[in-house]
């Protein structure tokens, strides 16, 4: 595939001299990227963070098979996060059109929308009604659709089911204090489990943290941002009630003091070893703590929704969506590319594959997909009663201060309160528009 | 330390014969133990890789055989670096003896302001240089290519290896290449035959620098070239990813970094036998 | 590329045989050239176009329907007065802080435990070969690679706290966490100035040792007075370089211990996260500033230590003979 070194010689020499965007981008008008139809057919390019499923590239053969003049090519990006974001952005400045369809993470589509990097998508004939609606949400910016829900994630509650029966308890606790108390009685009544650790989550200083934190929030009832009018409220007592059960639960114990490191992968390690009796993990741990080469509790452990201050609580959505570039050239053979990737029987493939969480709402009651991965009922309710995670153009500063806050807090630098209010200022200023 | 000096001569005591092999164990340590648990985590099955256990049990090559999984072509990236940072190292030195030869003999004015500004192009943050450089190969059609990896890993290795070649130059005796001089030959015959020779040394350990430098560059690999035939080796283990998104598959990144570790250290075996060969051969010492 | 590559060798072929004197400044920068075209290109214009950048600001806030508005304007120095003022202010100076420490901290250790290195290696009488080869392991594993590798190692269960018997918690916020990133760049990085000094051990003719014996010279005599002043040159030379890429450090601490950690977050790390905010103004504003700091100690490191390096090496040489 040949890179076309630039859109225009007048565009070319603007971008030498304004170097990183420093001068003016006067040649093109805000308007006319809107309500403009997705036109060119011919080859695209997917890109996207490592798929070690296999299965990407057997579905990219078959949408080749069937489209010889449009064929796509994939593009792997770095296997973290920050970095396919960093190569997504850097080529959008050069604005080239080697990137065709981008494959975001869900809290990237705001940011990509607002400067324009990424273009509208046609709503009505990309069939949104059959997937799951807080996932097409995630895609939405300013109430217009610009990037189409491919799957989705959302925290579950493992908990240890084998000590739970043999501790005399029935049922997974819906509340932190049952939590607690179940521990509590656990680890008095069941010898073996006497130095687990209660629970853990995502507490080291990154997304992770952000994801946990803004549900400590919204199990206390509290809202990081106001999802009705977008507006940070995070100062309040039902926030504070929620990050508090994290930050007690530190101070008192239930939460390890380890538990400050903790990245999925840590967390999973003490999970599979049997250190930890209940544990906020997404779905990717089933299969791998019912591995019997790595697992000590395989056949042991049980899912159920997370806990919350009074009643269930709710889990941060996750996942990716995919879209297009405004740079790119053949967006015709892109919306069409979209349209494959989310149709009902490619997400079920890749359903079934490695469990990932799919967009489809129906695939979670399809016995063949439940009958491989028991927990997608579960992870249905889950993610139908999820909460996004705010929906700014700084995302980036927005998450970074919500870590901040919450690290504070948990860490016992400042106390809760103060964390809060701190936050809610920088929010202010941040999402101020 | 103290181990160290002094050993050269012959008839000293006991605990003088016995202390270099002390340093060198302890050497041999502190370089290796890390490495070693490396090697180790490599060798373990990627299900074990939260073991801490001194040996692998069982030992397993699925790691490594997953780093040679024909979807990563991890060969082609390696052949790929070698090409990127094997160009590198030659432009590097031949750009390299030339200015610094001119800066460690010749005599004009303004030499330490060059010296300086040579310097000061190693003092600025690489990471703001990737989206210049980005558009600027964009615009030239550069992308993919060697040359838009191999120009930038140029332009990090110069400044180290002028410096510390003409330190190198301005050390060694002027009268031999005088007397080469003398003896008939040109000033070119007297540089390659005389100061390149005695120079191999410092030669050798820039080229060993620059090669490494340029092997394990990352940023600027990562962000010219996005087609995976061009990719080099260490953008390819930035790849690498488990199979769901949040899994880190370590064992497999850490048999991937042996991977690309060793062939650097074998490569340094090789040549140094050449060059300690080369320096007896000329009779300088 | 191609033609301004093979200059030199012609120029020098064709120079060769002229008497140094007269055209000598221009025969000079003939051959200095490619090295300043090749700096020109992957330095100098980037620096530049950066420094450009941080001039400006992107005009800030949304337009109604909710895009970023476009164009940035002329503010002068106002992102570099915005480095010091208010949280940026608590930020920039945590991170010069932490920048300095790191830096002093790591390259002395890595000085002596670097001339410790090469001169067991130089001692080494067998296997010289292996030893130099596995004093390079460190240096050889990509930097990713090794942050990575330390970050399994300190990890809460990992083999660092299980040999030393203890939990502790190295890759959260607080003072030890500035001790992992010490140590693993220490081991990185003392192969860097064991090999240039290694290098410089190498050229020092062995007949001045067999003089200073005859003399009677101790052991400790001759490295204070003849090794350290023969291999000051490259010693320097090595550590200015150590000095320079210590005060840039990144991935390091980006790797092993995290982004937005007050204890490790250093100037790099801070220019990263502003560009990585789409603020290059102000991201370019703190590589300016840190390219300053940078020159500054460079330039009284070569005063203090080095004002020999270039000119007088010889004159030293001759001294220790």
């Amino acid at each position: 595939m040949r890179l076309t070194p630039l859109v225009g010689a007048v565009a070319g020499l603007a971008l030498v001299l304004t170097a990183c965007g420093g001068g003016s981008d006067d040649e093109k008008k805000p308007a006319e990227t809107k309500a403009v139809a997705l036109e060119g057919r011919g080859p695209i390019t997917f890109v996207t963070g490592k798929d070690t499923s296999g299965n990407l590239q057997k579905q990219i053969d078959a949408w080749n098979a069937g489209h010889p003049n449009e064929t796509a090519k994939v593009i792997e990006l770095s296997d973290k996060a920050d970095e396919q974001r960093n190569s997504m952005i850097q080529n959008a400045q050069a604005k080239s059109d080697a990137y065709t369809v981008l494959n975001l993470d869900v809290v990237w589509t705001a940011e990509f929308a607002a400067n324009r990097w990424i273009a509208e998508l046609p709503e009505a004939d990309l069939g949104v009604d059959k997937l799951l609606k807080p996932t097409v949400e995630t895609g939405k910016y300013f109430n217009k659709l610009y990037a189409l829900p491919a799957d989705s994630d959302a925290g579950l509650l493992y908990y240890r089911k084998d000590l739970l029966t043999k501790a005399g308890i029935t049922e997974a606790p819906k509340t932190w204090k049952d939590l607690f108390a179940a521990c509590d009685t656990i680890k008095a009544k069941v010898a073996e489990a006497k130095d687990a650790g209660c629970y853990g989550g995502q507490f080291d200083k990154y997304e992770g943290l952000t994801v946990n934190a803004s549900e400590a929030i919204n199990a206390g009832g509290g809202q990081v941002v106001d999802g009705a009018t977008g507006k940070p409220n995070v100062n309040t007592p039902e926030a504070k009630a929620g990050l508090d059960v994290l930050v007690n639960a530190f101070k008192d114990g239930h939460i390890t003091k380890k538990a400050i490191t903790y990245t999925e992968e840590l967390g999973r390690a003490d999970f599979q070893a049997g250190n930890l009796l209940f544990h906020r993990q997404w779905p990717y741990q089933y299969a791998l703590a019912q591995d019997k080469k790595s697992s000590k509790v395989v056949g042991k452990f049980d899912v159920a929704p997370l806990p919350g201050v009074n009643g269930l609580g709710v889990s941060t959505l996750g996942g990716h969506n995919f879209a297009i570039s405004e740079f790119a050239k053949n967006k015709a053979t892109a919306v069409d590319f979209l349209k494959y990737m989310t149709s009902p029987e490619v997400e079920k493939a890749n359903a079934l594959v490695i469990g990932k969480a799919p967009s489809v709402a129906a695939l979670y009651d399809d016995p063949e997909v439940v009958a491989k991965f028991p927990y997608m009922p579960a992870l249905k309710t889950a993610i139908e009663n999820a909460q996004g995670r705010p929906k700014a153009v700084k995302y980036g500063d927005v998450t970074t201060a919500i870590q901040e806050a919450a690290y504070g807090a948990l860490t016992g630098k400042t106390t809760t309160d103060q964390a809060l209010s701190d936050l809610q200022n920088k929010l202010v200023t941040l999402t101020a528009q | 330390m103290t181990t160290a000096h002094g050993a050269a001569l012959a008839r000293t005591p006991l605990h003088r014969r016995v202390l270099p092999y002390v340093g060198v164990v302890f050497v041999l340590v502190f370089c290796l133990a890390p490495f070693y648990w490396m090697v180790v985590s490599a060798f373990r099955r990627p299900s074990d890789q939260f073991d801490s256990s001194l040996l692998p049990a069982p030992w397993s090559t699925e790691n490594i055989r997953a780093v040679f999984d024909p979807d990563n072509s991890f060969g082609r990236s390696l052949l790929n670096s070698l090409v990127v940072a094997g160009t590198t190292t030659v432009l590097t030195l031949v750009i390299g003896i030339f200015t610094a030869y001119t800066l460690a003999r010749l005599d004009f004015r303004g030499k330490n302001a060059v010296l300086g500004i040579i310097i000061a192009t190693s003092m600025f943050p690489g990471i703001s240089q990737v989206l210049p450089l980005l558009k600027l190969f964009t615009d030239w059609g550069w992308i993919n290519t060697y040359q838009s990896m191999v120009v930038p890993s140029l332009g990090f290795a110069l400044p180290l290896a002028v410096w510390n070649l003409t330190v190198f130059f301005k050390q060694l005796p002027f009268e031999l290449e005088q007397a080469a001089m003398i003896d008939g030959c040109s000033r070119g015959q007297a540089f390659r035959k005389v100061i390149i020779p005695l120079a191999a040394p410092g030669v050798f350990t820039t080229a060993i620098l620059v090669f490494m430098m340029a092997w394990n560059e990352f940023i600027i690999a990562l962000s010219m070239v996005n087609k995976k035939e061009m990719q080099t080796a260490t953008v390819t283990i930035s790849k690498f990813t488990g199979m769901r998104g949040f899994d880190q598959p370590f064992g497999t990144q850490m048999a991937a970094a042996v991977v690309v570790t060793v062939p650097l250290v074998v490569m340094v075996l090789i040549f140094q036998r050449r060059i300690v060969a080369g320096l007896t051969a000329g009779g300088v010492k | 590329m191609a033609t301004t590559l093979r200059k030199p060798p012609a120029a020098v072929r064709a120079g060769s045989g002229k008497p140094a004197a007269d055209g000598s400044r221009r025969f000079a920068l003939l051959l200095l050239s490619p090295t300043f075209l090749v700096l020109a290109l992957v330095v100098g214009y980037p620096v530049l176009a950066g420094f450009r950048e941080s001039l400006y600001a992107k005009a800030e806030g949304l337009t109604p329907d909710g895009f970023v508005k476009e164009g940035s304007e002329f503010v002068g120095l106002e992102n570099y007065t915005a480095l010091f003022s208010g949280d940026r202010g608590d930020a920039f100076l945590n991170a010069f802080w932490n920048t300095t420490f790191f830096t002093i901290a790591t390259v002395v250790l890595e000085t002596v435990i670097g001339i410790g290195l090469a001169l067991i290696m130089h001692q080494a009488l067998r296997g010289r070969a292996v030893i130099r080869a596995g004093v390079l392991v460190p240096w050889a594993v990509p930097t990713a690679m090794s942050g990575l590798l330390w970050r399994w190692i300190f990890q809460p269960d990992g083999i660092a706290n299980a040999i030393l018997g203890r939990q502790i918690l190295w890759t959260a916020d607080g003072f030890q966490s500035k001790v992992a990133v010490i140590i693993a760049e220490v081991w990185k990085t003392s192969p860097f100035i064991g090999l240039l000094v290694l290098a410089g051990l190498q050229v020092i003719p062995r007949e001045v040792y067999e003089a200073a014996s005859v003399d009677g010279a101790s052991a400790l005599q001759k490295f204070w007075r003849i090794t350290l002043p023969l291999v000051k040159p490259a010693l320097i030379v090595a550590v200015l370089f150590r000095l320079m890429d210590s005060l840039r450090m990144f991935d390091l601490p980006y790797v092993l211990i995290g982004g937005h950690k007050e204890s490790v977050e250093t100037l790099s790390m801070l220019a990263w996260n502003e560009a990585g905010n789409l603020r290059y103004g102000v991201g370019t504003a703190y590589a300016t500033v840190l390219f300053l700091y940078i020159a500054v100690i460079a330039y009284v490191f070569v005063k203090v230590l080095g004002a020999d390096v270039i000119g007088t090496a010889r004159e030293n040489r001759k001294a220790g003979k």
